[in-house]
């Protein structure tokens, strides 16, 4: 038989709160590793080549495209993905937002998008409409007009501010 | 549905969140590719690297010996178990083109044709394998020009038919010569839109499962249409009707892309039937660009004359339409051009019209339907020419347009190309579209910035849609195609309603629409309704989603259904209360005497006695609790609904870019039955539309070659660059079904690349010149200006 490159890492890392070691190929990418290895089915390959945003993750609390990294790099790391941000209440208001706006059709794109835009709450004050645009603007959506996902994002930060 | 009284559980005009939506939204989504099951492997297709070549040989030796292969198959394993196919409608008179397979036997018809299928235990080792396959190519001369292709010296594609033409159709009426002389105005130009493509973010994918023991053949597919594709799959790989289960889990967007034959999936097909267990395909983005359908490809000469008064004389057309090498199964291919071809200048009923459409084969990517079908490239064609007719006389575009109009006392009117227009509100969408984006104001604007040398430009596009189509569409022309859709409705035991029809869901919220019209016809909460969709073993038969009809018509089968089941609720009640039926209602899971105003019996307690104990009931009656009713559009060829869309924007002369400021929509769909779902579906037809006039193109070499296959080549509308989209509606009253609902899921890119060119090219004005090439790139835009600099 054959052999092809066939090389394998081991690597411990912690993935949406807990300790995982596993053993990977050294060419595979994380989205691959996530979904195909650890049933993280949340993610969504749409290119694979870095730019549709559907594969995107948290790796040490920065948004990454996990087609774009291979498995092997995220040995030492803490790696989120919309299971372990939904598991921890995370991103809850958020996806309430979105249903409220119909900010998603048929939800491929939507678990990055929801990453995308918790981040943009987290790490902003009050962001213009333009700002917010610019953020999401790694994620392609093809069913939206990308202004209900605007305005769920605005509707998170108009209950901020109702709520001071 | 105005006459109803005050009640509860009206759902219908009101913005339903989807419940549906949480589950996407958190990452819990099924798609296709998230499916596993026991023994399932993994097929990948190596692909023509040519755009025309012929296969002299095949070399699998050293693929096979990859770990992990499992089996190899070429094309002429696949053709041997499954028949071919011939995308020719045969009501579309002269059409042509010639049967083919799924895989390429002797020949590659284009690059990125599927040649050779590779089955692994993975995937990646199946792309190993793929890479170890060594086919010996003759490379010959390919067709990649439209217009070349016809030339008397062309290279025949298909020597059978010894042309390139696919289809050609011809009309002349009226006094086309006469007006043409009398003109006051005439308004010529030729026009190129760009070949551009669906890119649904979930790329096509499948799984096929057979079982030989019983011939049971499963197949989960990332598709519009189940009963379309179980027809298909029976038919062609002989599998008994009665075996065939085709399933859509969620669908990750389609925009038509997922309503057509794919030569790499009936090949997984077959090879899931070649080796007995499942086999999964998932194209990846770049095969994707390389293998999906194609749209759009249009070479457009066209002129209009008009009267110094503003009318609309006449319109001579000449349309070519590039196709892929074979007509599409089993659509045609050629609907495009036959939109094109019936509605230019169909919005102002013109009488004077000479027209052709051509469609020419290609040695391109396979070619077909894309949200809203050759529709804006009708609306490009005519909308371009009316706004250059009403500049150069000196008339306001809205002004003009309302003066051309089909008068508002004319319908149900018969365009000159054969469909009739049973009622639009043209006259009144261009009053609210004035209000809407205050249009006066507006002008001051760009104006002001013109005078400051800022070039801001307002373009509009009135637009025609065709909705809900008929029989005439596809099955009168041989297609197994329902025009159909059903639904059926069932009362369980404790009072909640189970629901499935034959639309189904790809992002719309027909789940949700569906349960809006059945919990309002039968007076309980919707969250008592459970709807399934998708699945040939659930739902009764029907045409899938196609043609903005998930609402208008399966909304109409679902509604009639829900009327039924509420007569037969109320008259099991009748007979087991001994109570008129006609005093009864339904409301809030009760039957209600309107006559004491009074709940008499709940749907459980109902259920419970038809189900569990049947003692009180008399003998001779049976309570039916499942029902089913089926609903066709039969009075038009299909329903026209009709819109206008305004686009405001800057553009850099310098650096050729265009910044969108703000956009208009305004749509009649008749009855809205959910806004909130309808209009951000819109928005995001419009953003599609968006990226036709600005961004998207597949472009060839002249040897035909792919060379944007990604999507980092190919661009693609981000959030970044698009404007706030302000959305409203008029309204005419379709009488075609009593839920009167018209399509409304592809207005919204009917109109929007018209309006954005339109716009462009007014804010050129002060420049002198105009673009006349879709998408408007940095650098066409600027090959216009230095043009005439």
């Amino acid at each position: 038989m054959m052999q092809l490159v066939k090389e394998n890492i081991e690597i411990t890392c912690v993935i949406n709160g807990k300790s995982v070691h596993q053993t990977v190929l050294s060419r595979m990418h994380l989205g691959d590793f996530l979904r195909g290895q650890l049933d993280l089915n949340g993610i969504h390959l749409g290119c694979e080549h870095g730019v549709c945003g559907a594969c995107t993750v948290l790796v040490d609390g920065l948004l990454v495209r996990s087609c774009l990294m291979f498995a092997a790099q995220i040995d030492g790391c803490e790696v989120q993905t919309i299971e372990g941000a939904v598991e921890a209440g995370a991103v809850s208001l958020l996806i309430e937002a979105f249903q409220k706006r119909n900010a998603a059709q048929c939800g491929f794109c939507s678990p990055a998008m929801i990453l995308t835009t918790a981040e943009i709450i987290k790490n902003t004050d009050r962001p213009t409409r333009e700002q917010i645009r610019e953020a999401i603007s790694g994620n392609f959506c093809r069913c939206t007009g990308y202004q209900a996902i605007v305005d769920a994002v605005e509707d998170i930060f108009d209950q901020r501010e109702t709520n001071r | 549905m105005t006459n109803q009284i005050q009640r509860p559980n009206q759902y219908i005009g009101q913005p339903v969140v989807r419940q549906e939506l949480r589950r996407l939204l958190e990452g819990k989504g099924c798609y296709v590719d998230d499916i596993q099951l026991p023994r399932l492997c993994h097929v990948v297709y190596v692909r023509s690297p040519h755009a025309h070549a012929k296969i002299i040989n095949i070399h699998l030796a050293k693929a096979l010996q990859v770990d992990g292969v499992l089996k190899i198959a070429t094309g002429k394993d696949i053709a041997a178990i499954c028949k071919p196919y011939l995308g020719v409608l045969s009501h579309l008179e002269g059409m042509k083109s010639v049967p083919h397979y799924p895989l390429a036997i002797d020949r590659a018809m284009w690059n990125g044709h599927p040649v050779v299928a590779v089955v692994a235990q993975t995937r990646a080792q199946a792309e190993d394998a793929a890479d170890l396959v060594e086919i010996e190519w003759e490379p010959l001369e390919a067709v990649v020009d439209e217009e070349l292709a016809l030339a008397p010296n062309a290279h025949i594609l298909h020597p059978e038919l010894g042309t390139n033409l696919c289809w050609e159709k011809s009309i002349d009426v009226g006094e086309v010569d006469l007006a043409f002389e009398k003109a006051d105005l005439i308004i010529e130009e030729s026009l190129r839109t760009g070949r551009h493509t669906h890119v649904a973010l979930e790329p096509r994918s499948i799984i096929a499962s057979y079982v030989s023991s019983d011939q049971q053949l499963e197949v989960w597919h990332s598709t519009q249409s189940p009963h379309m594709m179980h027809w298909i799959l029976s038919h062609h790989f002989d599998v008994p009707e009665s075996q065939v289960r085709v399933k859509a889990p969620d669908v990750g967007g389609s925009f038509g892309l997922k309503i057509h034959i794919y030569g790499d999936e009936m090949a997984t097909v077959g090879m899931s039937i070649l080796m007995g267990r499942p086999v999964k395909f998932v194209a990846d983005r770049l095969e994707s660009f390389l293998s999906d359908y194609h749209a759009r490809d249009h070479h457009i000469k066209v002129r209009m004359a008009v009267s110094k008064e503003g009318k609309i004389l006449a319109i001579e057309l000449d349309d070519l339409q590039s196709m892929g090498p074979y007509a599409s199964y089993p659509r045609g291919g050629v609907n495009e051009a036959r939109q094109v071809f019936n509605l230019v200048g169909a919005s102002y009923g013109v009488k004077n019209y000479r027209a052709r459409t051509r469609a020419v084969f290609q040695n391109k990517s396979m070619y077909g339907q894309y949200r809203s079908v050759g529709r804006p490239i009708a609306c490009l064609i005519t909308e371009s020419l009316v706004e250059r007719a009403a500049a150069q006389l000196g008339i306001d575009p809205l002004v003009f347009r309302k003066n051309n109009f089909i008068p508002q006392n004319a319908y149900p009117f018969k365009l000159v190309t054969g469909p009739t227009i049973e009622i639009l509100s043209q006259h009144q969408s261009i009053d609210q579209l004035i209000e809407l984006m205050d249009y006066k104001n507006l002008m001051i604007e760009r104006d002001d910035f013109r005078q400051r040398g800022i070039l801001r430009g307002i373009g509009f596009a009135s637009f025609l849609e065709t909705s809900s189509p008929s029989s005439t569409m596809y099955g009168k022309g041989g297609a197994s195609i329902s025009a159909a859709d059903t639904a059926t409705l069932r009362l369980l035991p404790t009072g909640s309603i189970f629901c499935t029809a034959s639309i189904n869901d790809f992002g719309q919220g027909a789940q949700t629409v569906a349960a809006q019209i059945a919990a309002s016809i039968l007076g309980v909460s919707i969250e008592k309704i459970r709807v399934v969709l998708g699945d040939t073993d659930a739902s009764p038969y029907g045409g899938g989603n196609y043609g903005s009809r998930g609402t208008s018509i399966g909304g109409e089968a679902i509604l009639q259904t829900a009327k039924a089941l509420k007569h037969n609720i109320i008259e099991f009640a009748a007979v087991l209360l001994s109570v008129e039926p006609n005093q009864l209602d339904l409301i809030d899971s009760f039957v209600f005497d309107t006559l004491s105003k009074k709940n008499l019996i709940s749907f459980e307690a109902l259920a419970r006695q038809a189900y569990f104990n049947l003692e009180k009931i008399p003998k001779e009656y049976t309570p039916e609790l499942t029902v089913s009713r089926s609903y066709a559009q039969r009075d038009f060829d299909g329903v026209f609904t009709n819109g206008i869309q305004a686009s405001y924007l800057e553009v850099d002369p310098e650096t050729g870019y265009v910044k969108l400021l703000k956009h208009w929509v305004l749509e009649d769909v008749g009855i809205v039955v959910n806004p909130l779902l309808l209009d951000e579906q819109i928005r995001g037809g419009v953003i599609q539309g968006i990226g036709a006039a600005l961004y998207e193109q597949c472009l060839y070499s002249p040897e035909g070659q792919l060379i944007n296959g990604s999507l980092v080549d190919y661009l693609v509308p981000l959030a970044s660059e698009m404007p706030d989209i302000v959305v409203g509606h008029t309204f005419s009253a379709t009488k075609i079904s009593e839920l009167g609902a018209k399509g409304g899921g592809e207005g919204g890119v009917a109109g929007s690349s018209a309006a954005v060119f339109n716009a462009i090219n007014d804010a050129l004005k002060p420049m002198g010149v105009h673009v006349n090439q879709l998408p408007v790139t940095p650098q066409r835009l600027i090959q216009a200006v230095t043009k005439n600099s």
